[in-house]
C-alpha cells in the first residue's frame, strides 16, 4: 500500500474516529481537521463549484478562501477548521 | 440579537499571531486590561501555527519552539484570551470602539478603548491553468498542513512560485517524507544574490536557508531558477504539471524547455499580502506599496493608523516577516498604552526592527510581482475561483467599463464570492492596469465593508426567544 499523508515519524496521534462525508465511512483521527482527514483518505474533491461546475477542494488551509466549504449539521462549514469527531456527519454543498 | 457591550477593556488586540501575542503581552505588562482575540484554539498564527488537537506529540522544530515560547508567556500574561473567535465587526463607538466576535458559545461584544490589530498576512497566487484543481494547494496553506496537522500536501509534490516559502516548504515535505519533483522558482539565482547584505545582519536565518537548499542538492531534487507553472491537468484532481522558463518580468518564454512531472498536488504561491480587510472596513488610508506586499494600511513608525484609536502590527501592517513581527507588535503596545495616558519607550525597539525587518523587507522583494507574470494566464484560466470567471470574462468587464474594483464587480461579479476578493483581487487590478494604462495605486481598493469573514446568520443572533424581540410602536397615520 502507497503511504499515506500523515506524517508519522515520532508522531504520536489522537484515538480514530469514524466519521461520514456523503454518505460513506471515513476513518480520521479525532482533533484532524476534516479536510485533512479527508485527504489522508484520499478524497481530495470536496464540492462542485457553481458557475463553472469544476471539483474544489481544500485551497488555503486557513479559513479564507471557503473553497472547502462542506456541511456539517446542515450548516455550510470550512472543513479545513472543523474538527473530526465521532459520528460527525459531513456532506457535500449543493447549490441551486 | 448580539447583547450589548459586556466588558469594558482598555485594549482589544485582533490576531494572536508573533505581533499580536507580543501586544497583548506587552499592554498587559504594561498594566492596560487585554483582550486578545484569534480564530484559532492556540497562539501563534501562521506561522508559529500550533499543532492541532489530534497530535498528541511530534518532534519540535524552529517554529514550534518558538510558538510554544510565545504561548507559555501568554499563559503567564494578565491578558484575557479568547480563542476561537472570529472578530466579524468593529464599530466605532463614542469614545471608544465594539468589537463584535462570533464565539464558542455564540456571538459576543466587547466594548474597549482602543484596537490593536494584528491580522497578519494572506497568501498570493497568481492564476495559471489548472489552478482551480482540488491537490492544488497554498505555499502557506502547506506550512499549516504540516504545522497544525502533521500532514503533507501530496506524495509527489511540485513546489512552484516565488519567495522564501519555497525552499521552507520544499524541503519541510522532503525532510517528511514526501517527494518533491522539483522547485520551480520564478526568480533567478541572481535575485537571491541581491538579498545577501541583507540577510548577512540576521545570519541565523541565512544559515538555516542555506541548510534547507544544501538538504534539497543533496536530496537530488532539483531547484530550478526561472521556471514558471505553465499548465496543471488532471481529470478531477492534480495529476500533471508543465512548467518553462520565464524572463526577467515573469514572462513566460517560448524556448521548449518545457518539463512535465506527473504529480498529486501541487503547492504553488507568490508571496504574502497584508491581510487588510479590517483596516478597509474602518477606512483607514491605505497605499499601494509593492514592497511590503501590496495594499497595506498606513502607519506612524509605532503602528498608528490614520484613524485615533486604531493600531496595526505585523505583517498586516506590510510583510516584514516574523522575524519583525513581535517587535512591531511591542512597539504598536507601547503606542497604544502612551495615547491612553501610560508612559513607556519605545527606542530599543526600533533598533532591532531596523535589523529584522531589513532581513523581511529583503525577503519581501523576492515576492513583489512583475507584470509578465499575467502571461501565464490564459483568457479561458479561471481568475475569480468563487464566481468561476475567467481571464477573458474580467478583461471583458474592465472594457465594459470596470475599471475600479467596484465597477468591476458591477459588471462581472469578479470579487463578489465567498472569498470577498481576496484571491482575485491583485490579478484584477494587474488586468485592469495593462488594459488602461494605470498604476495600481490608482485602481484603488474595494469598498470594505462587515462581516470581516463569511458567518452563518445565527452566529450574529445567537439563540433568542421571538417574543422578547423588542418591537417598535407602529408609527402614527
Amino acid at each position: 500500500m502507497m503511504a499515506g499523508l500523515r506524517i508519522t515519524q515520532n508522531v504520536e496521534r489522537s484515538g480514530e474516529v469514524t466519521f461520514s462525508f456523503d454518505g460513506r465511512a471515513v476513518t480520521g483521527h479525532e482533533g484532524e481537521s476534516i479536510a485533512a482527514a479527508l485527504a489522508a483518505a484520499g478524497i481530495i474533491e470536496l464540492r462542485t463549484a457553481p458557475v463553472d461546475k469544476g471539483g474544489r477542494g481544500m485551497f488555503c488551509a486557513m479559513g479564507v478562501c471557503q473553497e472547502c466549504i462542506v456541511l456539517v449539521d446542515g450548516q455550510r462549514t470550512e472543513a479545513c477548521r472543523c474538527p473530526v469527531r465521532a459520528g460527525l456527519i459531513v456532506d457535500r454543498v449543493t447549490y441551486g | 440579537m448580539a447583547d450589548a457591550a459586556e466588558t469594558i477593556a482598555d485594549i482589544a488586540v485582533i490576531g494572536a499571531g508573533p505581533a499580536g501575542a507580543s501586544a497583548a503581552i506587552e499592554a498587559a505588562e504594561i498594566g492596560l486590561s487585554v483582550i486578545l482575540f484569534d480564530e484559532q484554539a492556540r497562539a501563534g498564527g501562521q506561522v508559529w501555527r500550533a499543532r492541532g488537537p489530534a497530535i498528541r506529540s511530534a518532534p519540535s522544530s524552529p517554529e514550534s519552539r518558538d510558538g510554544d515560547v510565545l504561548r507559555q508567556r501568554l499563559d503567564a500574561s494578565a491578558a484575557t484570551r479568547l480563542f476561537r473567535h472570529r472578530v466579524w465587526q468593529i464599530q466605532p463607538e463614542t469614545p471608544g470602539w465594539t468589537i463584535f466576535s462570533a464565539g464558542p458559545e455564540g456571538p459576543v461584544s466587547h466594548r474597549v478603548k482602543s484596537v490593536i490589530l494584528a491580522t497578519g498576512a494572506q497568501e498570493r497566487v497568481f492564476p495559471v491553468p489548472g489552478w482551480t484543481l482540488p491537490g492544488v494547494i497554498g505555499l502557506a496553506a502547506a506550512t499549516a498542513l504540516m504545522k497544525g496537522e502533521m500532514m503533507l500536501p501530496g506524495r509527489r509534490v511540485l513546489v512552484a512560485g516565488a519567495g522564501p516559502l519555497l525552499p521552507y516548504v520544499a524541503h519541510e515535505i522532503h525532510r517528511h517524507g514526501g517527494e518533491v519533483v522539483a522547485i520551480a522558482d520564478l526568480n533567478l539565482f541572481g535575485d537571491w544574490l541581491r538579498c545577501l547584505p541583507a540577510m548577512a545582519r540576521r545570519p541565523d536565518l541565512a544559515l538555516r536557508g542555506a541548510g534547507w537548499l544544501a538538504a534539497l542538492r543533496k536530496a537530488g531534487i532539483p531547484y530550478l531558477y526561472g521556471m514558471g507553472v505553465r499548465h496543471i491537468s488532471g481529470k478531477c484532481q492534480v495529476e500533471h504539471v508543465e512548467i518553462g522558463p520565464v524572463d526577467a518580468a515573469w514572462s513566460p518564454v517560448d524556448d521548449g524547455d518545457i518539463r512535465r512531472f506527473d504529480v498529486d498536488a501541487v503547492v504553488l504561491g507568490h508571496g504574502l499580502s497584508p491581510a487588510i480587510e479590517a483596516t478597509r472596513m474602518l477606512d483607514c488610508r491605505h497605499v499601494y506599496d509593492p514592497a511590503a506586499g501590496g495594499w497595506r494600511v498606513e502607519t506612524d513608525a509605532a503602528g498608528r493608523t490614520t484613524i485615533d484609536g486604531i493600531y496595526a502590527c505585523g505583517d498586516g501592517a506590510g510583510i516584514l516577516g516574523v522575524a519583525a513581527a513581535p517587535l512591531r507588535g511591542r512597539i504598536a503596545a507601547r503606542a497604544a498604552a502612551g495615547d491612553l495616558g501610560k508612559t513607556c519607550a519605545t527606542g530599543d525597539l526600533q533598533r532591532d526592527l531596523a535589523t529584522a525587518g531589513g532581513f523581511g523587507r529583503a525577503m519581501t522583494s523576492l515576492t513583489v510581482p512583475r507584470a509578465g507574470i499575467l502571461g501565464q494566464i490564459s483568457p479561458d484560466t479561471i481568475v475569480c475561483r468563487c464566481e468561476g470567471l475567467t481571464r477573458a470574462d474580467v478583461e471583458a468587464g474592465i472594457s465594459g467599463g470596470g475599471v475600479s474594483p467596484n465597477a468591476l464587480k458591477s459588471e462581472t461579479r469578479c470579487g463578489m464570492g465567498p472569498c470577498g476578493g481576496r484571491f482575485c483581487r491583485e490579478t484584477a487590478a494587474m488586468l485592469t492596469a495593462a488594459m488602461t494604462g494605470s498604476d495600481i495605486a490608482e485602481i484603488g481598493l474595494p469598498t470594505g465593508r462587515p462581516p470581516l469573514r463569511p458567518l452563518p446568520v445565527v452566529a450574529v443572533t445567537g439563540d433568542f426567544d421571538y417574543d422578547e424581540l423588542p418591537i417598535p410602536a407602529p408609527s402614527p397615520l
